[in-house]
């Protein structure tokens, strides 16, 4: 088993761009964090410091789009935010690629309490028109769909991690992803858990566990919420009959409300959202707040017997 | 890539003094016809966008988009009919364009937008952007070599937000020289004078503070704003011009009436306006 944070992929993947010239990479003084730092060491003539200076960089980083260039910018998801009205106005209304990426989301980032622990990143981004929003699961997936994103068409948002979870995919499998399309990690037909981020690895030892009652799960790794991919998700829907979704951000907005938008509209089916229950974080271990937030494999396990019983026949 | 290599066409004094005042005719026409607008700091700015595209922005009409292009940004995007007036003097618009000003799927958005006008190179409508943008066409340009400049141009209210300060830093950070801010100080901003909204003390040394290079001129004297402009190509390091400026210039009603910041006038109004501009 092996275990890595979806922002080390982020900082692969920069490397492994770097080969194209067009890649320019803008940091917040957080290159450190969310890995870009990597790509600092070996091409310092195309990384840019904008200081503690959110705003600036998401013009910047538009301006430079303008030209031609495929700017990456990161910082912590939460102070991304900062930004979010110069990523509304000035990179996604003029369609300028710009691939942003949030490091650092969601309770999980741990210590550092409820300042750093965005939980709403997902939710707003994806109200943009033309705005691609990413939250893959692990390391090998993450830098392979940053990779994608140097042939695609919008501007996008990535949310990363800090800390290490399992690694999900082989290199191969990460390979085969494609933005905008679920990625059906097991199959079972009694129930789906559709996941993203840190949540799929729990997804899967949860669906280990509800095979233990008996009950057969999908588990999905929404690694793309914006596209979002209504055609599998009303297919999963139709052969599964029951519903979880669970995520590291507010049940609010996030994949919880894009799979109830989607259920709702295409194929009512019930229900269960496991997520931050519309809550600020808190200092603590990862391990001890994902128990206190309500984000386990056990909670899981919950929320599937829960929707399974609500199943009509 | 079909058009022209952009080229700067060199008009005399003169010349731009009679553009701006067509200029002037248009932006009140506009702002009449959608009765609706921004005719204060359309007709303050007016005199500073016709000087950069008569004096030195090298442009092709036939192809708005080339890579070689110099940037004008209009940060401050609600002046927006003085842009297409330019724009159409100069050739990237037709008259019948500017008829589309604030209707429905025009040309001539209410604010400037890249994806609906020729010609205009970045998106405005939200105060404080526009130098961040510039600097990255800028920093761009270095990386590649090429010569294309940036002029951006901000409002003096709008040198409240604090992007602008952001930017400021940063392009001295970067050692970006091949960029110009051009501040149309008209001392007005939509709620009333700068003064009762937000002091901005002494602006030329803020600006120096951040180590920029300052001049400061009378934004309606083409003139002096053809200097000022060949003034900050031949500095080294980043510059910016101070244009004093009287917000409504050129209509006697609306000359230093923080009332005319957004809003059209009346039939009475406009048959005097029109007069003032004959």
């Amino acid at each position: 088993m092996t275990f890595a944070a979806t922002r080390d992929g982020y900082g692969a993947a920069l490397l492994e761009m770097a080969a194209d010239e067009r890649v320019v990479v803008l940091e917040a003084d957080l290159g450190k964090s969310t890995k870009s730092c990597l790509f600092r060491a070996e091409y310092p003539n195309r990384t840019f410091s904008m200081g503690i200076a959110e705003q600036n960089m998401m013009l910047v980083a538009a301006g430079m789009a303008s030209t031609g260039k495929i700017p990456f910018a990161s910082t912590f998801a939460i102070f991304s935010e900062r930004g979010f009205e110069q990523v509304r106005n000035g990179i996604a209304r003029p369609n300028l690629k710009v691939h942003l990426c949030g490091s650092h989301g969601g309770i999980h980032t741990g210590t550092d309490g409820s300042s750093a622990q965005s939980i709403e990143d997902l939710a707003i981004y994806r109200t943009l028109p033309n705005m691609t929003v990413m939250h893959p699961c692990d390391d090998l997936s993450a830098k392979y769909l940053t990779i994608e994103l140097l042939n695609h068409d919008r501007p996008s948002y990535t949310r990363t991690a800090r800390n290490k979870t399992k690694r999900i995919y082989t290199e191969e499998q990460a390979q085969t992803l494609e933005i905008g399309k679920f990625s059906i990690v097991r199959e079972g037909s009694d129930v789906a858990i559709l996941a993203c981020g840190v949540m799929v690895s729990e997804a899967l030892d949860a669906a280990e566990n509800l095979a233990k009652e008996g009950i057969q799960a999908t588990i999905v790794d929404v690694h793309t919420l914006k596209p979002f991919d209504h055609t599998t998700m009303t297919s999963i829907a139709q052969k599964c009959g029951a519903i979880v979704t669970a995520e590291d951000h507010s049940v609010i907005g996030g994949l919880g409300g894009s799979v109830a938008e989607s259920l709702a509209a295409n194929h009512p089916t019930p229900l269960e959202q496991v997520g931050v229950k519309d809550v600020f974080g808190m200092s603590g271990q990862p391990s001890e707040l994902m128990e206190h937030y309500g984000l386990t494999m056990s909670d899981i396990v919950d929320s599937a017997r829960k929707v399974v019983s609500r199943r009509t026949a | 890539m079909t058009g022209a290599e952009p080229t700067c066409e060199l008009r005399t004094v003169e010349d731009l003094e009679a553009i701006a005042k067509g200029c002037r005719r248009e932006i009140v026409n506009m702002v009449k016809r959608a009765n609706a607008g921004h005719p204060g700091g359309s007709l303050s700015v007016i005199d500073l966008l016709v000087g950069l595209y008569g004096s030195t922005l090298r442009i092709s009409t036939t192809d708005p988009k080339h890579p070689d292009r110099d940037r004008v940004i209009l940060s401050k995007g609600h002046a927006s009919p003085a842009m297409y007036s330019a724009l159409h003097a100069f050739g990237f618009i037709q008259e019948s364009d500017l008829h589309t000003y604030r209707e429905f799927n025009g040309v001539c958005q209410g604010h400037v937008d890249s994806k609906w006008t020729p010609g205009v190179d970045f998106s405005g409508g939200s105060l404080g952007m526009g130098l961040s943008f510039g600097l990255g066409i800028a920093l761009s340009g270095k990386m590649d070599q090429k010569d294309h400049f940036s002029w951006v141009i901000l409002g003096d209210g709008e040198c409240q937000e604090g992007e602008i300060w952001e930017a400021a830093m940063a392009t001295v950070h970067h050692k970006v020289d091949n960029i110009t801010v051009i501040v149309d100080v008209n001392g007005i901003q939509n709620d009333d004078f700068v003064d009762q909204q937000m002091v901005l003390g002494d602006l030329a040394a803020k600006w120096a503070a951040f180590g920029w290079k300052i001049k400061e001129i009378d934004g309606h004297d083409m003139t002096e704003i053809c200097a000022a402009i060949n003034w900050s190509k031949e500095v080294v390091g980043p510059c910016v011009i101070l244009a004093r400026t009287t917000k409504g210039k050129g209509v006697s009603f609306m000359e230093n009436n923080p009332s005319f910041h957004g809003k059209a006038p009346d039939d009475e109004e406009f048959e005097q306006a029109m007069e003032e501009l004959a």
